[in-house]
């Protein structure tokens, strides 16, 4: 019996210095996020109830309830956010699919192009598209010429041109990710399901695609925080109409003459951000679909 | 031992650049043709002259001024601003006053230059219009650009409230006398913007800057737009279809200025004082049609009678303008931009 308990008492020393350890190899990890995520986002919270004369003030989240336009803004951002990560996962599922049925070397190739726009900077590919995109740009007049419309029609200068610019600065994004999922799919559960008499569409839907939801919705939710806080392509291809919530950041950092008017913003991104999160969390088994689960 | 060699070398090139030259300074302005002209003019041709090394840079304004020196990093010593956002800069604190010991301003307009700001240019906020579209007789007062049976087209305006509402007013029918008293309140501002929203569903683009309304013109993006004179006298210069008028435009002026704590102080006054004289000023018309500061500049017979007309600050040209007001800025530019958006954002 007395052995029992001390080889009860060493294994728990045991499993206590070897957690100890392991936080010991983990601090470098937390002193980073400490001092590159939770001091500033802290001290962000903090300069935001700081007013013009540099006491403790709510008039940045007053007025933020007095002006409409600030409404506005954060349904523009979280609607712009939602039709990129909808068109992007449209366009990029059905192609993450395509290419991981590709024999490998073909399938490589297909990922670097999707890669390839990675190497240019994205304000070169925003100002890309306002060449192609204007009114008397490439789509425009060789759509013409060709007849399929007789006017230039408007595709830049608003939303269409800001969606067109983001899903294509987005996809690889999404398509990374889907990607990965779907390669580490045994192939043979879909001769199983077709062998138990399942049409392609069925064994499609009840057997590949819910393997592959973890890499789909990391990849969603990656490009939809990604778009929150866009700023250089819809400034770019929105035509100053699309106004989103870092737009306004950089406004009132250039207005008024504190930083709190500027946090204030950052703040209500970052939680309704985190509310959305959670929400989806409730009908959504997040770690499970991140991957994270048993 | 590679890295050592390139090291030593990298370090023996900054000493010397740092002791031969002994002097520099380090200035920001907004870049494009507009920097490229007073790089030409008064930058290259001033450090030449008198030794000082002239690092340029671009930057976005006085709110990078703001977090230079709140931070208490400042490396700007000269920075080009418009004379609304250097007053403001200047109510916060931001700027070093000027020494006008060692800057002469004896020939200076009056106005154009204060304790913290000295002018360097005088330009127009203008309508401008695609000659294709119009001719050469395009709109010719804010009515006519707001009149969209007489000049059908898609047009372009202001992203920011700064110059935006001046020619909404006149539009509605306000003398350019009476603007801003009129905008003195906000149900005055209020009556400028409901005009622009009058107007908004012609409105394709809002421009929120310089170089982004001369490019709309070139690329025939929008048939008519307000924006800045010499940019547009520039694009025309590299092939746009593009005129403006300066009947009812907006008088304003540039100006330099010194970030509070600029690490080389002295010699930004010094700087300044150089580049304000005449032979440099003088200079400026030949890259972009923005009118000198300095009185004498018309005197040395660089600039003809034929440039000269065509100059914002020509008499002939001020006389149909407004001068746009400071202090207006100064007291409601906040207030107004907030209301602003919420016309951009509907």
């Amino acid at each position: 019996m007395e052995a029992v308990r001390t080889n009860e008492l060493g294994l728990r020393r045991d499993e206590w210095l070897e957690r100890m350890k392991l936080f010991g190899l983990g601090s470098p990890a937390i002193l980073l996020i400490l001092v590159i995520l939770v001091i500033p986002v802290g001290w962000l919270f903090y300069v935001s109830f700081i007013g013009a004369d540099g006491t403790f003030s709510l008039e940045n989240y007053e007025r933020m309830l007095k002006r409409k336009s600030y409404a506005r803004i954060f349904q523009t951002t979280f609607e712009v956010s939602f039709l990129t990560t909808g068109l992007c996962i449209l366009i990029g599922y059905p192609l993450a699919y395509f290419i991981a049925g590709l024999p490998n070397r073909i399938a490589n190739l297909c990922l670097i192009t999707v890669l390839l726009p990675f190497w240019t900077s994205l304000l070169v590919r925003t100002y890309a598209w306002l060449v192609l995109l204007q009114k008397r740009g490439l789509v425009n007049e060789w759509a013409i010429s060709l007849g399929l419309w007789d006017e230039p029609i408007k595709i830049v200068h608003n939303m269409t041109g800001t969606l067109i610019g983001m899903v294509h600065i987005m996809l690889p994004f999404l398509i990374l990710p889907v990607y990965g999922a779907m390669k580490a799919i045994d192939r043979d559960l879909m001769k199983a399901a077709s062998n138990l008499g399942a049409s392609p569409r069925r064994a499609f839907w009840t057997v590949f695609f819910p393997l592959t939801l973890p890499g789909l919705f990391a990849g969603s939710l990656m490009v939809f925080i990604l778009c929150l806080g866009f700023f250089v392509t819809p400034a770019v291809l929105g035509g100053g109409k699309v106004i989103m919530v870092s737009m306004k950041i950089v406004s009132n950092i250039e207005l008024f003459v504190n930083w709190g008017a500027a946090s204030a913003l950052g703040v209500v991104l970052l939680v309704s951000t985190m509310v959305i999160l959670w929400i989806a969390s409730r009908f959504l088994n997040l770690e499970k679909m991140t991957g994270g689960g048993h | 031992m590679k890295t050592r060699t390139i090291l030593t070398i990298s370090a023996a090139v900054l000493a010397t650049g740092a002791f031969a030259q002994g002097k520099s300074v380090t200035i920001a302005s907004w870049g494009g043709s507009y920097q490229e002209a007073q790089s030409k003019a008064l930058f290259e041709p001033a450090a030449a002259n008198t030794g000082i090394e002239v690092k340029q840079e671009t930057y976005g304004g006085m709110s990078d001024v703001r977090l230079q020196v709140s931070s208490g990093q400042v490396t700007l010593d000269i920075v080009a601003s418009g004379s609304g956002s250097a007053a403001r800069a200047a109510a916060e604190g931001l700027l070093e006053k000027l020494d006008y010991n060692v800057i002469d301003v004896s020939t200076f307009y009056p106005g154009l230059y204060n304790d913290y700001c000295i002018g360097g240019d005088v330009f127009s906020t203008v309508y401008a219009w695609n000659t294709n579209t119009y001719g050469e007789n395009g709109p010719q007062s804010w009515a006519d650009f707001w009149d969209v049976e007489k000049f059908p087209g898609s047009r372009a305006y202001r992203g920011k409230v700064a110059g935006a509402l001046e020619g909404a007013l006149m539009a509605d029918g306000v003398a350019p006398a009476d603007v801003y008293s009129v905008l003195d309140s906000e149900e005055g501002i209020e009556r400028a913007i409901d005009k622009i929203r009058e107007l908004k569903p012609h409105i394709s683009v809002f421009w929120t800057s310089g170089a982004q309304h001369a490019q709309l013109m070139k690329d025939g993006e929008v048939d008519m737009t307000t924006g800045w004179n010499g940019r547009f006298d520039n694009a025309a210069k590299d092939g746009a279809k593009v005129a403006y008028s300066f009947n009812q435009a907006l008088l304003d002026y540039d100006c330099f200025a010194v970030p509070k704590g600029a690490p080389n102080r002295d010699t930004a006054m010094e700087f300044l004082n150089e580049i304000s004289k005449p032979e440099y000023q003088d200079d400026l018309p030949k890259y972009i049609t923005y009118g000198p500061t300095n009185k004498a500049a018309y005197e040395t017979g660089e600039i003809t009678a034929d440039v000269a007309a065509g100059l914002p600050s020509s008499p002939d040209n001020a006389a149909m303008q407004l001068p746009v007001s400071l202090d207006w800025y100064a007291k409601w530019e906040t207030i107004a931009a907030e209301m602003y958006q919420e016309m951009l954002t509907e």
